[in-house]
């Protein structure tokens, strides 16, 4: 065990930006038709830059984290999951499709008002819940057009020709399509500029994360929450892009000056999937222990773009502009897009869980890792799928690992002493003790 | 050297005192409404037992889901680090712990001196602990000692299915309505625990000696059930729910 030591910390300056960016974006889609724009809505994985082809007063509505807001809020989730319970939905689907559901079937915003119709839904297909997500919405409010890509061709490292333009292809229906609901004519330069603000957004969120692997690290997960979500929002917007270069800019600072997340730092952890989002004070009690979680395959590698460098080390995948490559037309931007989201670390695990484990198992290692605590997360089959794998992958790797269940987004399969209790379990068990 | 080790369990507060490595006294008191007072009572209790004063005890230790609650300690230690200690000094061959309480159950590997290698408690269900068991003798109306002694004199093993305490009752109502002896019934309770406490100790690893502590270890049944589960002996300590507390009153010695 290391011996005490204090480092300086100091909060982030960029934080209050990032609360207003974010503030930002719900209040422009729910505004957005006072002002002759247009709204859509649809899941964080769905390719959000296309539709920016439409102009720039189109707005969307990302239904996970919007359900991630809802369950952080405990009195208005337990609200919308009831009502989506007595709408005759099963309680153990995902819960962040069941508390956005809530919000439509009751009709609330959870920044107040009638819940904002979309008038077009943009949606990929993930997992399983993603296929029924918008059916059922559709369901609830009927009439709103509603156009799907399927994603289905297999992990990055089996992508060949054939797949890729399986998905371009449908991309390219795609904006006929969306042309056709919005009576509007697409800009492909607006396509381009989005691509790129997309692959700049998410390298820069990569850089960021790989700075944490200094020792202290100078973000800690809870924080590293408000600002990942920025790219779950809008990852191909220049307002995320030009936020996380500012972020960048300032955590390489906090690094090169040893300005750590959490001042007593002595053991480096990290998390696993969606964290109960009602109880992040978790995270924090964590400190009490000289812990802190330093991040995880999900706030790394959801929104975060990955590859080897030449040292062996994972950093921020090189852009197309960094490779000099100026995208050109619309059939090279959608290209570069899709194969670009192809790679992204998250998706990847939707295939197997042996490709998930070797991701952490590298994170571990890299970010000098104590211990791993895993959320057996009941809200998400997605992200759930194989974490009993990733389990036994870390601890043959050498690893630590409590398991803790849960729930992102339904408080009422949570049990915050009982999880405070794991963590002492754990935390004493690797040799730590409360300050 | 006298320590003390207090156990705030969810349902009874157990409190032992050791001189030099060896109990001296103990006592247990039900946690009621106010855990605090239980456990001041039953601090005195073990005081009382051991023959000593107050002002001997040099250092007290707290265990146990209420332990940040416990009057006295100086420091607290989880119910995995606490039962792990107990056991090995009692046991230095032992190498599981598998340790069942009213609220939970749990499965420690550990090394000769006590460290946690690995360790996995059961959920928010109570199927894998003691509550269930009683929720089980009111349904069968069979007194809570004679559930285990009962389903010893079981033949038929019956498979319970319900994952949870609810479903269960009344899967053991809808038993005895189709005429199942109770006996049997009593049985399949008891593997329908043991199961759940075996996934656990399969998670961990288990290896021999294993040895059962907290309050089921009482229940002759479920001793019965595990062993066959497991298929292997395992060993119950004379005071098997006191051992948590023990070993919460040996880390005081050892801080
Ligand atoms: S189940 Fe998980 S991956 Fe699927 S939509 Fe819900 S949160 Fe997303």
């Amino acid at each position: 065990m290391a011996t005490k030591q204090t480092y300086e910390t100091r909060p982030l300056e960029c934080w209050g930006k990032a609360k207003e960016i974010r503030k930002k974006y719900y209040q422009d889609y729910a505004a957005a038709h006072e002002r002759g724009g247009i709204r859509w809505a649809g899941g964080a994985w769905t390719f959000g830059a296309i539709p920016c082809g439409l102009g720039d007063d189109v707005h969307s509505l990302t239904s996970e984290p919007y359900a991630a807001s809802i369950a952080a809020d405990k009195k208005f989730s337990i609200k919308c999951l009831e009502a989506t319970e007595r709408a005759g939905y099963a309680r153990d689907l995902c819960s962040y499709m069941r508390n956005y559901w809530g919000s439509v079937i009751l009709d609330e915003y959870l920044w107040g008002g009638p819940f904002p119709k979309p008038d077009f839904i943009w949606q990929d297909h993930i997992c399983c819940s993603h296929a029924k997500w918008y059916q059922v919405v559709c369901d609830h409010e009927p009439g709103i057009p509603h156009f799907c890509i399927d994603v289905a061709v297999g992990p990055a490292g089996e992508i060949n020709e054939n797949k890729l333009n399986y998905i371009v292809g449908q991309m390219h229906d795609g904006i006929e399509w969306l042309e056709e609901v919005s009576g509007r004519e697409y800009d492909d330069e607006k396509l381009i500029e989005a691509v790129n603000n997309e692959c700049r957004s998410t390298s820069l969120w990569a850089e960021v994360c790989e700075l944490n692997k200094a020792i202290p690290a100078p973000l800690e997960e809870k924080t590293m929450f408000s600002l990942y979500v920025l790219g779950t929002l809008m990852k191909h917007s220049k307002v995320v892009a030009d936020f996380y270069e500012e972020l960048r800019d300032e955590v390489k600072d906090r690094v090169e000056n040893q300005i750590a997340a959490v001042a007593n730092e002595r053991c480096r952890l990290m998390s696993d999937t969606q964290p109960p989002w009602g109880f992040l004070s978790l995270f924090r009690y964590l400190e009490s222990y000289g812990a802190i979680s330093v991040g995880s395959l999900y706030t790394f590698g959801l929104i975060g773009m990955w590859e080897d460098k030449p040292d062996g080390s994972w950093g921020p995948r090189t852009t197309p502009r960094q490779k000099g490559i100026e995208i050109k037309d619309r059939d090279q931007a959608l290209k570069i897009l899709a194969e670009w989201n192809l790679h992204k670390p998250e998706w990847q695990h939707f295939y197997s869980p042996h490709l998930k484990t070797e991701m952490m198992v590298r994170i571990a290692k890299e970010w000098s890792l104590d211990g791993v605590m895993l959320h057996y997360n009941r809200g998400c089959e997605g992200l759930s799928l194989g974490i009993a794998e990733n389990r036994l992958g870390l601890l043959e790797a050498g690893f630590p690992v409590m398991t803790f269940e849960g729930n992102m987004g339904d408080e009422r399969e949570f049990d915050l002493a009982r999880t405070k209790t794991r963590i002492d379990t754990f935390l004493e068990t690797l040799g730590f003790k409360k300050d | 050297m006298i320590t003390a080790g207090i156990d705030m369990g969810a349902k009874t507060i157990k409190v032992v005192v050791v001189r030099d490595g060896a109990m001296v006294g103990k006592a247990i008191m039900v946690a009621g409404f106010d855990s605090r007072e239980a456990a001041e009572q039953a601090y005195a209790a073990a005081l009382d037992d051991a023959g000593i004063t107050k002002d001997e005890v040099e250092y007290v230790v707290a265990t146990g889901a209420g332990r940040s609650h416990a009057p006295h300690s100086k420091r607290d230690i989880s119910d995995v680090a606490s039962g792990a200690q107990g056991v090995v000094t009692l046991y230095p061959a032992a190498r599981t712990v598998i340790d069942v309480g009213a609220e939970e159950g749990r499965a420690i590997r550990c090394t000769a001196e006590g460290k946690v290698l690995d360790f996995a408690l059961n959920e928010k269900c109570a199927a894998g602990a003691g509550a269930f068991t009683e929720a089980m003798s009111r349904a069968l109306e069979v007194d809570i000692q004679a559930l285990g002694p009962m389903s010893l004199n079981s033949e038929n093993a019956i498979p319970m299915n319900a994952q949870c305490a609810v479903f269960a009752e009344s899967e053991v109502v809808s038993l005895l309505h189709a005429k199942t002896p109770k006996e049997d019934i009593a049985r399949a309770v008891h593997d329908a625990i043991a199961s759940r406490i075996v996934s656990l100790a399969r998670k961990v690893g288990f290896e021999p000696d294993v040895v059962l502590i907290g309050g089921v270890a009482h229940n002759v049944g479920f001793v019965d059930s595990l062993e066959r589960a497991l298929e292997c002996k395992v060993i119950v300590p004379d005071d098997p729910e006191y051992i948590g507390a023990y070993g919460a009153a040996l880390a005081a010695a050892a801080r």
